[in-house]
């Protein structure tokens, strides 16, 4: 089927300019292809543009900030806001305290739920089935059941503002555990067999064996809990409030509530830029495992 | 062979499994066991608790506070739900077609998957900003005078929903993608040969073989959005009718224990949460039987 006139009510006015040189009849689908385009743009447009807003707002100079006309291109272009950002906050410290509470968090929690993971599925002993059982039973409790609890004990160990608060509560997980489980299965046995024969003890097998031919299942469980802890703010938010022990998400929400008056937008957003490029980063860099990581986690449901 | 099997072996059991299950037991299973004790009490820091048995429960259910929490969860989670479930499911079947250039908006939809929820709040507080924000700039070049967002209560809860699905949308595309891509093609071609239009081919192979991703993606959400917290506790405006009247349950919890020192009473609370989500759960793992089709290999 041909079209004689190209139907350009719903493609963007580039597509339409396009498509109106006479030469060019339309077929149909050609003309589904541009539509095609066009939702693309304007999908990935509206994924983008408030993070481009974001950091529009934050290179905008205070005078211009608070414009009856919003634009994405400022005026003038200013560093202003993130050197008041670093007088409000102690950038270097909380960037470090992030960054120690999630690297130490993420590394620790992956090798505790390997070394659980690995006797569950390369060893076999009794009553295996019924602990793993308890294992998957924990990852029934929801969070808000554990904060209340979790802070009560972590309060009585005198724990209130040390990293200790923010890292040990999330160093076990059996949700970590099961995935990391579901890879070790698919070892062979004949590895770890020989391995015996030469000698090896449990401990080279796992350290040897099992650790390095599971590289895409630690990735993959390595940059949710990265992630996760990353952006954690509940639970820092009520035990590390500390300036010196203070995470980003919760110095920026700080920032937020101080600067009241809400005037001051391209400050807390210069703020948010800080918080989000490295997890940004880290996605763009790691980019296969995360999206491994939501397919596993759709197949096991 | 040292310790492939007998006694040694089960020294080594326990060398690998005593970190994860100590730490499993001191950080999950016993604080949830002293929660369920907590809550039987009226414990308020920095009193004694006293043992008062259901009373906590029975104050929670003569409380508009709560009512009114469990009133916001709940629409928050009708209007959210159906919203970003069609939305994810129409992008996941999009990222679907093989298309070049398609891998933009897949990276693009999954950046405010990774975004913190604090930064997402933040943005879109000042994107809802009625005078200075684009969306009531935009609106106004329509014609439209838009409202004061996350001023009064239903109004910052659309705002809610919005900013919701816009953070999540890529993730849960992303799981229809996966189901999606499990379905064979020879389905298709077999639909195809038998002259099925494209209606039909979505209707009776596309729905039913993805209903198991349907069902997972329906339970995650609202297992999760029944725990909704950061959003509505940093967006609507300080001082406002949205910050006074918007609230979810564990805003509550978190209010009642952090702000009140309340941690009896937040810990009932929290028991009813756990209680509603899970008689939630377990009515949709009976229902699925009648409309999820699990394929028999």
């Amino acid at each position: 089927m041909r079209l004689t006139k190209p139907l350009d009510v719903d493609a963007t006015p580039a597509v339409a300019s396009r498509e109106a040189k006479p030469t060019a009849l339309l077929s149909r689908a050609r003309f589904w292809t541009f539509v095609q385009y066009a939702v693309m743009a304007l999908l990935a447009i509206t994924m983008v543009t408030p993070f481009l807003w974001m950091i529009s707002t934050s290179l905008t100079p205070e005078a211009y900030v608070l414009s009856a006309r919003p634009q994405l291109i400022p005026e003038e272009i200013s560093l202003e806001s993130y050197a008041e950002l670093g007088r409000r906050i102690d950038l270097p410290r909380v960037l470090f305290n992030s960054i120690l509470v999630a690297g130490l968090g993420t590394l620790g929690q992956i090798f505790f739920a390997a070394m659980a993971a690995f006797v569950f599925s390369r060893m076999q002993w009794r009553g295996r089935n019924v602990v793993f059982m308890l294992y998957l039973a924990t990852m029934m409790i929801p969070g808000s059941v554990l904060i209340i609890p979790q802070f009560i004990l972590v309060r009585s160990l005198g724990w209130i503002n040390t990293y200790a608060a923010l890292i040990f509560p999330s160093l076990f997980s059996a949700f970590a555990v099961f995935l990391l489980r579901q890879s070790f299965l698919t070892l062979p046995k004949d590895y770890e067999e020989a391995a015996f024969v030469d000698g090896a003890n449990w401990f080279t097998i796992f350290w040897k064996i099992a650790l390095p031919l599971s590289g895409p299942a630690l990735a993959t469980l390595g940059v949710f809990s990265f992630m996760g802890l990353w952006n954690s703010y509940l639970w820092p938010l009520f035990v590390a409030r500390r300036d010196e022990i203070m995470t980003l998400p919760v110095a920026l929400s700080f920032l937020q509530s101080e600067t009241r008056a809400l005037t001051e937008w391209n400050i807390v957003m210069a703020g948010s830029v800080v918080a989000v490029l490295p997890i940004f980063a880290v996605y763009i860099v790691a980019q296969r495992w995360f999206v491994r990581g939501v397919v596993i986690t759709g197949i096991k449901g | 062979m040292v310790g492939y099997s007998g006694f040694n072996k089960y020294k080594w059991v326990a060398f690998f499994l005593a970190p994860s299950l100590l730490g499993l037991l001191t950080f999950i299973v016993l604080p949830m066991l002293a929660s369920i004790g907590f809550a039987l009490t009226d414990w308020t820091l920095p009193r004694q608790p006293n043992f008062i048995g259901l009373q906590n429960f029975q104050n929670l259910l003569n409380s508009a506070q709560f009512w009114n929490a469990l009133r916001f969860t709940v629409l928050f989670i009708l209007l959210y739900v159906p919203s970003v479930f069609v939305a994810a499911l129409a992008l996941g079947m999009f990222f679907n077609r093989k298309l070049p250039g398609m891998i933009v908006v897949r990276v693009t939809s999954f950046m405010p998957v990774v975004a913190s929820w604090v930064v997402v709040s933040l943005i879109w507080r000042w994107i809802f900003n009625p005078t200075y924000g684009p969306v009531n700039y935009w609106l106004s070049l329509i014609g439209i005078e838009g409202p004061a967002w996350l001023y009064q209560a239903d109004t910052a809860l659309i705002a809610l929903v919005i900013t919701s699905v816009w953070k999540d949308v890529g993730y849960y595309a992303l799981l229809f993608l996966g189901g999606l891509q499990s379905i064979p093609e020879t389905y298709y071609e077999a639909a195809r040969i038998d002259g099925a239009g494209r209606w039909d081919i979505f209707r009776r192979i596309t729905v039913p073989l993805l209903t198991p991703t349907m069902f997972f993606v329906i339970i995650t959400l609202i297992i999760g959005y029944f725990q909704i917290f950061d959003a509505v506790w940093l967006m609507p405006v300080e001082n406002t009718a949205a910050d006074r009247e918007l609230s979810t349950i564990v805003v509550e919890v978190v209010k009642n224990a952090f702000s009140y020192n309340r941690m009896g009473y937040a810990s009932a609370m929290s028991w009813v949460l756990f209680g509603l989500i899970f008689v939630i759960t377990f009515i949709q793992l009976r229902v699925q039987k009648r409309w999820v089709y699990y394929e028999i290999d």
